[in-house]
C-alpha cells in the first residue's frame, strides 16, 4: 500500500452556468519519500488537486489516504509552500517561520522554538535577514522564506504549489537547487508531491512526473519515471540521454491531451449548428 | 519659494474668510465684527487656563473638559465597537442578524440620544457619555468589519496550513491585517464623538466648550459663541490630525 493512496477523485465549483467539473476520475499512488510532480498547463486544475491532498478543501468524491488515514483535514505532519509565497507581512522573517514552529512544536521552550527557526533560516541561506521584514526581501528570498517556514516543522509530506512561478528565471534556478538540497539533506524522507507547469523543474526535482490530462474535467496520465542520479543539474539535464527521454514523454503525453480537448471543443462546435442535441453528440 | 506660496495660499484663504465675517458683521448688527471678537474673547484666550467661576474658564480649560468628556465616551464606544466589528466580520450570520438594526441605530442624531441617556441614567454625565458612545461607534464597527472581511484568502491559508488555534489566527492573523481599517474607523468615530459632545454639553449645561457657547448664547455675549466656535473647529481638526499620524506610523510599519 501506497504512502498517499488517490482513489476517484472528484471535485466541483458552482458557477452560474450550473456546476463546473474540474477534477473526475483522478488516481495516484506516491511511495513514501518519493518526489512527485504534477505537470500542467495553467487552469488545468492542479493547484485545486493539490488543495484536496492536503486537505485545504474537501472533495465531492473520492478518497485521499495518508499512511493508513483517509485525509479530512490538514495534517500536524505536513507542510505546505504557495506559488505567492503566503508570509504575514506584519512579521519579520524570523516571526513567520517561528509562528509555524510555535504551531508544530508547541510543548518546546520559546528559546528553543526559536533556534529551529533560526536554523531553518540558516540552511536556505537567510542567516543574515532575519529580521527583515517580507517587503524588505526579494522574491527569491521571500520564497526561501517560504521553504524554511515549510522544513522548519520537520514534515512528513511536503505540497509544493508551483512553488517558483511566481520568480524569474536565475533565481528560479538557483531555488530548485536549494530545493533538491533541502530534500536530500534530511535524516527522514519527506514525501513531495510538487505541481508545476514546467517540464524542465519537474525532470530536475522529481523521481516521477505525472502529466495532467486537460479537461475539464481533468484527470491523471500514466505517469513517467525520471531515473537520474542525483545531485542534478541543469546543465547535465540538457544532454542527458534519460532527461531527454523523459522530457518527450511528458510534452508528448501534454500536447496529447491538449489535442483531444481542442478537438472535441471544435466537434461541440460544429455539431451546435447541425443538431439539436450538440453536447450528448459531442460526448 | 513653493514653500513660501504654501504658507501664504491658507492665510489668504484665512483672510478672505475673516472679510466674509467683518461683512457680515457689518449687515447684521448683532454679529460681532472679528475685531470686536477678539477683543471681547483675548481674556480667555490669553489666559487659557485660568478659573474664574463655573463657566468663566480660560478657553483651553473649557476645552479640556470638553476632550476629557470625548475621550471617555470615545473609548467606550470603540470598546464595544471594536470587539463588534470582529464578530460581524468573521460571522456572515451575525452581520444578517444584525444589519438591519445597525442601519437603522447608525442615522440617529445625538440629540435624539440624549434624552434618552438622561431618562436610563437620571445624571447628565452618564447620558452624555451614553449618547457619544452610541453615535460615534458606527464607523469603527462598520471598518473593522470590512477590514476582517478583506484579509486575503492567503492569510487565512496560512493559518489552515500552519494549523493554528483560534486564539492565535486571532491575534497573529486577523488583528494585524485588519489594524489599518480599525484605525481608520477610530478617526471617524472620533471626529463624530467631537460632534456630539458640543450637543450633548448645550443640552445638559454641562462645563465644556459646548456648555459655554450654550451659556454665553443665554447671556447674550455674542463674540464667546465665536470664540467657542472657533474652538471647536480648531480642536476637532487638532484631533483629526492627530489620529491621522497614527494612521500613517501604523501603516507603515
Amino acid at each position: 500500500m501506497a504512502f498517499l493512496e488517490v482513489r476517484n477523485l472528484s471535485k466541483s465549483f458552482p458557477s452560474p452556468a450550473g456546476a463546473r467539473h474540474v477534477l473526475s476520475g483522478v488516481a495516484l499512488d506516491v511511495d513514501q519519500g518519493e518526489f512527485v510532480s504534477i505537470v500542467g498547463t495553467m487552469g488545468s486544475g492542479k493547484s485545486t488537486l493539490l488543495s484536496l491532498l492536503a486537505g485545504l478543501t474537501s472533495p465531492d468524491g473520492g478518497t485521499v489516504v495518508l499512511d493508513g488515514k483517509p485525509v479530512t483535514g490538514v495534517r500536524d505532519d505536513a507542510a505546505f509552500v504557495f506559488q505567492n509565497y503566503s508570509l504575514l507581512p506584519w512579521f519579520s522573517a524570523l516571526e513567520n517561520v517561528r509562528l509555524a514552529v510555535q504551531a508544530a512544536f508547541p510543548n518546546e521552550t520559546a528559546a528553543e522554538q526559536t533556534r529551529r527557526a533560526t536554523e531553518a533560516l540558516e540552511r536556505v541561506g537567510l542567516g543574515n535577514a532575519l529580521d527583515r521584514k517580507p517587503r524588505q526581501l526579494s522574491g527569491g528570498m521571500r520564497q526561501r522564506v517560504s521553504l524554511a517556514r515549510a522544513f522548519a516543522t520537520e514534515p512528513r509530506v511536503l505540497f509544493l504549489d508551483e512553488p517558483f512561478g511566481a520568480l524569474d528565471a536565475l533565481t528560479r534556478d538557483t531555488l530548485q537547487q536549494d530545493l533538491a538540497e533541502l530534500c536530500a539533506g534530511r535524516e527522514r524522507p519527506v514525501t513531495t508531491v510538487m505541481i508545476t507547469n514546467s517540464v524542465e523543474e519537474a525532470i530536475l526535482l522529481s523521481d516521477r512526473i505525472v502529466p495532467i490530462v486537460t479537461g475539464p474535467p481533468a484527470s491523471l496520465g500514466a505517469s513517467i519515471p525520471v531515473e537520474l542520479a542525483r545531485p542534478r543539474t541543469l546543465a547535465q539535464l540538457a544532454h542527458d540521454e534519460q532527461a531527454t527521454h523523459a522530457r518527450a514523454n511528458v510534452v508528448a503525453a501534454l500536447t496529447a491531451s491538449m489535442q483531444r480537448r481542442n478537438r472535441s471543443v471544435s466537434a461541440t462546435a460544429t455539431t451546435a449548428l447541425s443538431t439539436t442535441e450538440p453536447v450528448k453528440e459531442a460526448l | 519659494m513653493k514653500r513660501l506660496i504654501n504658507l501664504l495660499l491658507p492665510l489668504c484663504g484665512i483672510g478672505m474668510a475673516l472679510a466674509v465675517w467683518w461683512a457680515a458683521s457689518v449687515a447684521v448688527p448683532d454679529l460681532p465684527s472679528p475685531v470686536r471678537t477678539w477683543d471681547e474673547s483675548k481674556l480667555y484666550i490669553l489666559e487659557p487656563l485660568a478659573k474664574r467661576g463655573e463657566s468663566d474658564q480660560g478657553i483651553l480649560l473649557l476645552a479640556y473638559y470638553s476632550l476629557m468628556r470625548v475621550a471617555r465616551g470615545f473609548l467606550l464606544g470603540i470598546a464595544i465597537a471594536t470587539p463588534l466589528g470582529f464578530l460581524l466580520g468573521v460571522s456572515s450570520t451575525l452581520t444578517k442578524m444584525f444589519d438591519p438594526i445597525m442601519q437603522v441605530l447608525r442615522p440617529i442624531s445625538p440629540l435624539a440620544w440624549l434624552p434618552l441617556g438622561l431618562v436610563l441614567f437620571q445624571k447628565s454625565e452618564p447620558a452624555a457619555l451614553f449618547a457619544i458612545a452610541v453615535c460615534s461607534m458606527w464607523p469603527t464597527v462598520i471598518n473593522t468589519m470590512m477590514g476582517v472581511r478583506a484579509i486575503p484568502q492567503d492569510y487565512w491559508n496560512v493559518a489552515k496550513v500552519l494549523r493554528l488555534s483560534r486564539m492565535t489566527t486571532f491575534t497573529k492573523i486577523i488583528v494585524p491585517a485588519t489594524l489599518p481599517y480599525m484605525f481608520t474607523g477610530y478617526r471617524l468615530s472620533l471626529g463624530i464623538a467631537w460632534l456630539v459632545i458640543v450637543a450633548s454639553e448645550m443640552l445638559t449645561g454641562t462645563p465644556g466648550v459646548g456648555g459655554f457657547l450654550w451659556q454665553e448664547y443665554n447671556s447674550l455675549v455674542y463674540a464667546h459663541i465665536l470664540l467657542a466656535i472657533i474652538t471647536i473647529g480648531v480642536v476637532g481638526f487638532a484631533l483629526d490630525r492627530l489620529m491621522g499620524m497614527a494612521e500613517a506610523r501604523l501603516r507603515a510599519s
